[in-house]
């Protein structure tokens, strides 16, 4: 046996708070979520460990979506912040935190996507931050639009940013969705719905902070993002 | 009390490709091959629109990370991270090095193998898999590869090519990959 303690392992997903990878509602995921059972694979080194990317993938105005162009964007402006944090509250400092969304008017600058509203020459809609000493991130952007997709009939995505996070192991991967508080197409989005426990649901959504807005320049909304957590101590062998 | 995860959907390549996403070690790195494959999806037709990353140790085995209890250790043009998203014919493909032989979760050392994640529209959440080295006897020892059935464990062990690697992914079906979850 090895003179040293293996880390604590991260704790498992409480149920329902993860959606289940078959969701007829959400028509693709038909014939890409896998019919055998998930095998269990115990958290060694590999699963302990993860990528430490550094702020050398960040550039100066990379967490400013409105200022990667010659011109500013259409679109409300506004401001998106909050901590990434692991189960037990802890900050996750120093992690990259990647988004990307669709400009003002619901459409992603991407050869797929079809929907005939217009592009902005100033909005690329992707950005890069990395959290503080305490967790924080930080994004300037404008409020993207809701889109139509053809999952069933007149199905629309509420308007929503793509979060990808790294944590500090490769089990606290994570890719997610933030949405925008009383969206009414929530209702009828199996995407959103996809997450059956009503409050994990509700951590996708991101909170109104009327105190975080700028006067006489942007809104703000508050997303804190909670990564899986650990023991805080290394499991002891021996009393 | 986490944050659930929801799919990558189809356009994240806006956001996620890095034009050095493909190498989790430098070009010329001693040993350094090619990982391919390709990403099929329930009905057999490639999926154009995944995210392949993964994750490992270097040729010591050993991480560039904090919570190593045997300490971090950097090796200059080494990763151990890459990201690659598929092509239109649902193939990707990523410069990596064979990694060392890694302890599990007690202590003692699993196969050579390389931790991977499926992001892709239709995933809610990702799916996680390990490829395993073809012609590696420490295969037959292996703890993880043992709690497979004899026949999927197949779908965990990657072939030899010219100038690698192989490991297809399938996500659903007769020949449906082994995923985990931890
Ligand atoms: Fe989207």
């Amino acid at each position: 046996m090895p003179d040293w303690k293996p880390p604590a392992p991260y704790r498992s997903h409480a149920p329902d708070e993860q959606p289940p990878l078959e969701s007829p509602e959400y028509g693709s995921t038909r014939l890409r979520s896998p019919r055998q059972p998930l095998v269990a694979l115990p958290q060694g080194l590999t699963e302990l460990t993860g990528p430490v990317l550094g702020s050398d993938r960040v550039g100066p105005l990379d967490h400013d979506l409105t200022r990667q162009h010659d011109g500013e964007p259409q679109g409300e402006r506004i401001e998106v912040f909050g901590r990434v944090l692991d189960g037990d509250g802890r900050p996750v400092r120093d992690t990259l935190v990647e988004v990307w969304q669709t400009n003002a008017a619901g459409r992603y600058l991407h050869a797929g996507d079809r929907h005939p509203a217009p592009l902005d020459p100033n909005f690329t809609g992707a950005g890069r931050a990395m959290t503080d000493s305490e967790g924080r991130y930080r994004f300037v952007t404008i409020k993207p639009g809701a889109y139509p997709w053809r999952n069933h009939h007149n199905a629309w995505r509420p308007a929503h940013i793509h979060f990808s996070l790294f944590g500090h192991a490769f089990t606290q991967r994570l890719v997610t969705q933030m949405y925008f508080p009383n969206d009414p197409l929530f209702d009828q989005d199996p995407i959103f719905n996809s997450v059956r426990d009503p409050a994990a649901r509700q951590r996708l959504v991101a909170a109104f902070d009327l105190g975080a807005t700028t006067p006489e320049w942007s809104l703000a909304y508050r997303f804190d993002i909670v990564l899986r957590g650990r023991d805080a101590t290394p499991m002891e062998d021996e009393a | 009390m986490t944050t659930p995860s929801q799919t990558v959907g189809p356009f994240f390549a806006l956001g996620l490709p890095w034009a050095d996403g493909p190498f989790a070690v430098a070009e010329d790195f001693p040993g350094a091959f090619w990982l391919r494959g390709v990403v099929l999806d329930g009905a057999g037709e490639p999926v154009p629109d995944a995210l392949i990353e993964i994750w490992q140790a270097d040729p010591a085995g050993r991480f560039d990370h904090p919570d190593d209890p045997r300490g971090p250790v950097a090796t200059a043009g080494f990763r151990g991270f890459a990201r690659c998203p598929t092509d239109t014919d649902g193939r990707y493909a990523i410069r990596t090095v064979r990694p060392g032989p890694v302890p599990g979760p007690d202590g003692h050392l699993q196969a050579p193998h390389i931790d991977v994640s499926v992001l892709a529209r239709g995933l809610l959440d990702r799916l996680v898999t390990r490829v395993y080295f073809p012609d590696e006897a420490a295969n037959a020892d292996d703890p993880v590869l043992a709690t497979v059935d004899a026949v999927r464990r197949q779908t965990l062990i990657a072939k030899e090519t010219d100038d690698g690697i192989a490991f297809d992914i399938t996500m659903q079906g007769d020949h449906e990959t082994v995923f985990f979850t931890f």
